[in-house]
């Protein structure tokens, strides 16, 4: 191996970078053609996905084998930890850029269009709101009376549970950790599976959320501003769950195998610092979104 | 002094080692040779907006190609050009710099750049679809960019692709920098370019993630049926302009910051004297990044903000000037008094230095939202930037391809030829781009592919300079396979007044340099 | 061919040297040049060209005083010349004097600049209001007061542009019907547009604001002396962004009333037009002009369009199948796309002759005819 050349671990030249690329270029290529209806691009994307997730499995694989193979030393664990650490503040970045515009169509482009007679007569801006030639908004919850009507979400059902349901999967997973330091395996692997359990439970609630939503309430991403917004936004932070979900799946697999010191887990760190950024994420979605 | 790397220098041959390489060396050639290409790219779009514009009246192009080369030139040149030029030079240089074995996480740093290829096929291809590429300005504003075929996709796809490799590539850097330093290489002791690239990382980090939120609302406004920037459904186009410029106004330091680290390597290095203010140079450039997050909707003054944002935004766009300031006096500082001599990067250095203040100073004009109301869509605005990013960004590239080729390839480039590519691009981009300045004052809007009668001399002079400008760059590709190949043995140390741990290792740099860490003084 | 090159080359190297005459002294440099704003005819036009000139001055000047010590030290403290290098890399008093001076001469710039921000903004107690809408490639203006609308687009012939003909001297800047406003009075303008963001902008007035569909901006001028005044969309709006000019008229009071008159007379004569039954000559031929007017820009002269971009006419489904959905495409448009509602730019004669010129010409044949009545009852 070429740790051999210092004490800092330098991995050998790696073919999965490139594989990587390769499987975006056809994932984004068919995706392109999907949405513009040309032929085949569900095929390409099929090619993209299936490249990407081969790479995945073989990538993640050696990074698993060097690291139980001793060969990262605390340095490139403490470049591990910065790279993390950004990567999820890029994440809160992203996150931003929607928060903003729901914050923007809330605070100024709702109040303007109300003021803007001329153009659109008549209309009154209460949030929530799909816009002057929107649907008009019904009371949270209950089933619109017709077409032209949507029903918000409402915050004090589902949501609620949810954000009960995330909090205590913070919590869960810091019991883990607290396993994990003591080499408590038993402990880590409880709390770790409780933590997906809650996981997926949150996910389930969710997907049946949005079907509620579509099938009853008549709000879709089409519903102006509230429903872009809020199926964005709520959307977005439920494919981070999904992910997140995946990951710990992984290091509950690699926990029972017996990965993992009191000294070495990184990559389990990783993945809880992840879980809390989805976590606080929720927060801010079900302040903003759904209650205020 | 000894390097470890005198043990093995194997690594594979061909294309693998390339595709598969985790050295940051030839990461580093990889982007370079990407962004050169790139610049030929998008200079051959330059150069058919100017043909195009050479006389009024339509000649060579129809308006819709011609709105595709203006949009796709700016894109491939920001994006594909200057952005990955300085990941190249971030790549060879910190590490030698701060006498680490390599970048932090090098098989991820293969992977920021080979992210890279793939993205910019798909916005040179979608120039080939039904349609044709992205045509609404590199600014993409909706709805312009809500109507119209499937180019606006392929660029949306592009730039999260771009985006996706710029994240990477700052974390690397940030954990390298942070990371990685040998032995008593303190903060406060790394090489200025170093710091700019640091502090460049932190404003990717916040703002790419932004462009890439904008751009997915864009897609799901586009096919989804999403009303973000459609009144019709209690969304603004503006705020696409919003969150678009939250992160364009960081994006353009985010493109001169390295810059000025470059800068900030060569002078100290030709007058033969330490750099003037080395911690308020650090302040500064941190103040202006900082700065640069609040002061975006300067881009904006004629979308009708309240009279309060008009306000704050003028103001806090004005006090950029003083950071920037700063730098420029330390550097003015650095010179005095100094042992200067004029080899080509130190010329570079210079006329970046100057020709930058000119564009920084127009842009300070801009900044006036009153006058802007006559700048704003102009020619002016046009001038403007190329100054500063011609001036700023690519003048210290090409500096910095002189001032390390040396260390890279082992062999000095041609001295007489590197100085005739100097004078023939500094004195074509001034003939290009100055009169530009006055035909924007005059009225011409930017962005059209025809024009009124009054503004035909102006244009010509300007396009003449382009061309001359365009085909110098010839002459620099030549210089530097010329420089490949062969030429005089350079030394470790290169310059005469070259300081930092790059020059202490040989010429070329070995494959691997400081395994085991040098300890700093 | 030659000659003209040589007569260019004359005034390239006197716009040259003139240029860096005048570059240095700007207060003197105007339009006859091309150096600077062209002559402003409102206050307001003024003391922006004031406020210009004066922002230009001070950075020349820092430009000059700065580099003087650059070009010193390249000159004086060279190698060549023997010179040593000092030691020196800090200086605290120096560094604060060069953050506190540049502040405050940003203060002093940033005084006059609020002021004259200010005036501009206060669109308060107009005399008149003008509605300037936005559309791909032309632009409406109407006048609540006279009630009056109008649409103004270019009229540079495709000729002069091709360059099959000699340009004129409006070349690009000249349109068919231009907005014509009163001097002296101070007039308030609203400003929307209809698909995409435009801006309006003439220069000797000092305006100049985005048209946003969905929203509306307001800005004011006030015109001191009579003239024609041009200028050019400002914010890019897609293909013939650089083809949709602006020309203000500015008239006496008396003269403006007239104007006002005459247009209202015409438009009354227009509508009566529409409402009678139109032979099929009369249809192709009025459908003909409209087309070359209103649709070439996107479908293109042949009917082909751009490929991807805007459909074709020619053996499209929608204008060789049923009436009622060719109808319907051109009144309302297609929400989303560069496709604009008609109905609010046309009479029910000219969509008829519109609808009906497609479905006849270009390549399809149909053979029906589309009349008024129809498009009356489909609105
Ligand atoms: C490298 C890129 C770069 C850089 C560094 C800058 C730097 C600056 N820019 Fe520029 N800008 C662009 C790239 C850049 N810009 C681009 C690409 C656009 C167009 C985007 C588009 O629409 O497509 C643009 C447009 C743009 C606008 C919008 C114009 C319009 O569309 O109407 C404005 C307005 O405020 C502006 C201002 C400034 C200012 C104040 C600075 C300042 O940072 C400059 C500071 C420097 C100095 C002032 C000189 C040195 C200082 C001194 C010597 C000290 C003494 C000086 C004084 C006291 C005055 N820029
Ligand atoms: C990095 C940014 C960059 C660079 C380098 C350039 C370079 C040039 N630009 Fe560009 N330009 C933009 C960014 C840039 N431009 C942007 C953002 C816009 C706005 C787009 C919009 O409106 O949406 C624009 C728009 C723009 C317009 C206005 C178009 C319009 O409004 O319709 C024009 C017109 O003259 C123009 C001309 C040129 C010319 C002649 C060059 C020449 O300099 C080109 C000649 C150069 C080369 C042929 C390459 C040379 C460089 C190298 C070889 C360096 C390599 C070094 C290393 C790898 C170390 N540009
Ligand atoms: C600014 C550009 C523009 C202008 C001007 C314009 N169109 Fe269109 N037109 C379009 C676009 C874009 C579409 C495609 C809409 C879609 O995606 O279905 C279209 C579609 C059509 C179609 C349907 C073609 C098909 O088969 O899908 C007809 C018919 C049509 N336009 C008629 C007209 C007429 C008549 C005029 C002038 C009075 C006109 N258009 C002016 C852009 C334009
Ligand atoms: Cu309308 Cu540009
Ligand atoms: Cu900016």
């Amino acid at each position: 191996m070429s740790a051999a050349k210092g004490s800092y671990y330098l991995p050998d030249p790696s073919p999965w970078p490139v594989v990587t690329s390769v499987g975006l270029f056809f994932l984004a290529l068919g995706f392109i053609f999907l949405i513009n209806s040309v032929d085949g691009g569900q095929w390409l994307m099929l090619a993209g996905v299936l490249t990407i997730v081969y790479m995945m499995i073989r990538w993640f694989g050696q990074v698993i084998r060097e690291s139980e193979g001793g060969a990262y030393d605390d340095q490139v664990d403490r470049s591990f930890r910065w790279s993390m650490s950004w990567f999820i503040f890029s994440e809160i970045m992203f996150f931003a850029a929607f928060f903003g515009a729901l914050f923007y169509a809330r605070q100024f482009a709702g109040p303007w269009l109300d003021n803007t007679e001329l153009l659109w007569p008549g209309f009154d801006f209460n949030w929530p709101s799909a816009g002057p030639e929107g649907p008009a908004a019904a009371t949270p919850s209950t089933p619109p009376a017709g077409p032209n009507q949507f029903s918000p979400m409402g915050a004090w059902g589902i949501p609620a549970i949810n954000t009960a349901i995330l909090l205590s999967s913070g919590f869960t997973v810091t019991m883990a950790h607290w396993g994990i330091q003591k080499d408590n395996r038993g402990q880590l692997v409880t709390w770790l599976f409780l933590t997906i359990v809650l996981a997926i439970v949150f996910v389930g609630l969710q997907a049946y959320e949005y079907v509620h939503a579509y099938t009853e309430l008549g709000l879709t991403l089409g519903t102006g501003i509230y429903g872009a917004t809020f199926f964005m936004l709520t959307g977005f932070h439920g494919f981070h769950v999904t992910v997140g979900t995946i990951m710990l799946s992984v290091i509950l697999g690699r926990s029972i195998k017996g990965h993992f010191t009191s000294g070495h887990h990184f990559g389990f760190e990783g993945v809880a610092w992840y879980w809390h950024f989805v976590d606080v994420v929720w927060l801010g979605l079900f302040i903003f979104v759904y209650w205020l | 002094m000894a390097t470890a790397a005198a043990h093995h220098e194997e690594h594979p041959g061909g294309l693998t080692r390339w595709l598969f390489t985790t050295n940051h060396k030839d990461i580093g050639t990889l982007y370079l040779w990407f962004a050169f290409i790139m610049f030929f790219v998008g200079g051959a779009m330059a150069m058919v907006i100017r043909a195009e514009l050479f006389q009024p009246g339509m000649q060579m192009v129809e308006p819709h190609f011609f709105n595709q080369m203006t949009t796709v030139h700016a894109l491939v040149m920001i994006f594909g050009g200057v952005m990955p030029a300085f990941v190249g030079l971030a790549n060879w240089q910190i590490p030698m710099m701060i006498g680490a074995p390599d970048m932090a996480l090098p098989r991820m740093n293969n992977w920021s750049f080979w992210l890279l290829p793939p993205a910019a096929t798909l916005l040179i291809m979608s120039l080939f679809m039904p349609g044709g590429g992205p045509a609404a300005g590199w600014t993409i504003y909706p709805p312009l960019s809500t109507q119209g075929g499937m180019g606006m996709d392929f660029a949306i796809l592009t730039i999260h692709m771009l985006g996706f490799s710029s994240i990477l590539g700052s974390m690397n850097i940030i954990a390298t920098i942070l990371n990685m330093r040998a032995p008593g290489m303190t903060l406060m002791k790394m090489p200025l370019f170093v710091w700019t690239w640091l502090i460049t990382a932190f404003l990717l980090l916040a703002a790419i993630p932004v462009l890439a939120g904008a751009v997915t609302m864009l897609l799901t406004d586009r096919h989804f049926g999403t009303s973000f920037f459609d009144a019709a459904g209690g969304g603004d186009p503006v705020m696409f302009q919003h969150v678009f410029w939250f992160f364009g106004h960081p994006e353009v330091y985010i493109l001169v910051l390295p810059a000025f680290g470059v800068f900030s390597q060569i002078i100290p290095t030709f007058a033969r004297k330490p750099l003037f203010g080395y911690s308020s140079m650090v302040f500064a450039t941190a103040t202006i990044a900082f700065l640069s997050f609040i002061v975006w909707a300067h881009h904006m003054y004629t979308v009708g903000m309240p009279m309060a944002g008009e306000l704050f935004f003028m103001y806090s766009t004005m006090l950029i000037a003083v950071p920037t300031g700063v730098k420029v006096f330390n550097w003015i500082a650095t010179m005095w008094r100094g042992s200067m001599t004029f080899e080509t990067p130190m010329l570079y250095a210079i006329a970046g230095v100057f020709l930058f203040t000119i564009g920084g100073l127009s842009g300070l004009m801009l900044a006036i939202t009153p006058a802007d109301f006559q700048y704003h869509d102009t020619y002016f605005v046009v001038a403007h930037f190329h100054y500063v990013i011609f001036a700023g960004s690519v003048l210290a590239l090409m500096g910095a391809a002189y001032f390390w080729l040396p260390k890279w390839t082992g062999h000095m480039y041609n001295e007489r030829l590197g100085k005739l590519h100097f004078w023939l691009t500094t004195i074509s981009f001034n003939v290009t781009f100055f009169p530009q300045h006055f035909l924007g004052l005059a009225g011409m809007p930017r962005r059209i592919p025809d024009y009124a009668l009054q503004f035909t001399e102006f244009n010509q002079i300007s396009s003449i300079g382009a061309f001359v400008l365009g085909l110098s760059q010839l002459l620099f590709l030549y210089i530097v396979v010329q420089t490949i190949k062969g030429g005089k043995q350079a030394t470790d140390r290169v310059w005469e007044g070259a300081e930092g741990l790059e020059w202490t290792v040989p010429s070329p740099a070995p494959y691997h340099t400081f395994a085991t860490a040098p300890q700093v003084k | 061919m030659l000659k003209s090159c040589v007569i260019n080359l004359k005034h390239i190297l006197y716009r040259l040297f003139s240029g860096m005459g005048m570059s240095l002294v700007p207060g003197l440099a105007f339009a006859e040049y091309g150096l600077n704003f062209q002559r402003p005819v409102t206050a307001i036009a003024h003391e922006l060209l004031w406020l210009h000139n004066a922002i230009l001055i001070i950075c020349v000047a820092i430009l000059v005083i700065v580099f003087s010590f650059m070009f010193y030290a390249i000159i004086m403290h060279r190698k060549g010349r023997g010179h040593q290098a000092a030691k020196f890399h800090d200086n605290t008093t120096l560094e604060i004097v060069w953050t506190v001076i540049p502040f405050v001469i940003l203060v002093v710039m940033a005084v006059p600049s609020t002021a004259t921000l200010l005036k501009m903004d206060d669109t308060s107690n107009p005399d008149m209001t003008v509605q300037i809408v936005g559309y791909q490639w032309k632009w409406k203006y109407e006048y609540p007061e006279q009630d009056l609308s109008f649409f103004s687009a270019l009229t540079t012939p495709r000729e002069q542009i091709e360059n099959q003909a000699d340009k004129g001297e409006n070349y690009l800047l000249e349109v068919d019907n231009p907005m014509v406003l009163p001097v002296g009075k101070k007039i308030r303008f609203v400003l929307t547009a209809n698909d995409v963001l435009h801006a309006w902008w003439v220069p000797q007035l000092g305006v100049k604001k985005d048209a946003i569909p969905g929203y509306i901006n307001e800005m004011w001028t006030q015109i001191d002396e009579p003239g024609t005044y041009r200028g050019q969309c400002a914010e890019l709006c897609g293909k013939d962004h650089g083809f949709m000019p602006i020309v203000v008229e500015a008239v006496s009071e008396e003269e403006f009333a007239k104007w006002a008159s005459v247009q209202k007379a015409k438009m009354v004569a227009a509508e009566t037009r529409a409402a009678k039954t139109w032979s099929r000559d009369e249809l192709m031929e009025r459908g003909e002009q409209i087309y070359k007017q209103a649709c070439v820009a996107c479908h293109g002269a042949t009917g082909a369009g751009i490929p991807g971009v805007f459909p074709a006419i020619t053996g499209s489904k929608i204008s060789t199948g049923p009436v009622a959905a060719h109808l319907d495409i051109v009144l309302n448009g297609k929400a989303g796309t560069a496709m604009q509602a008609f109905k609010g730019q046309l009479n029910d004669a000219d969509l008829a002759a519109v609808v009906t010129y497609e479905r006849n010409a270009l390549g399809n044949k149909k053979g029906d005819l589309v009349q008024p009545a129809e498009v009356k009852a489909l609105r």
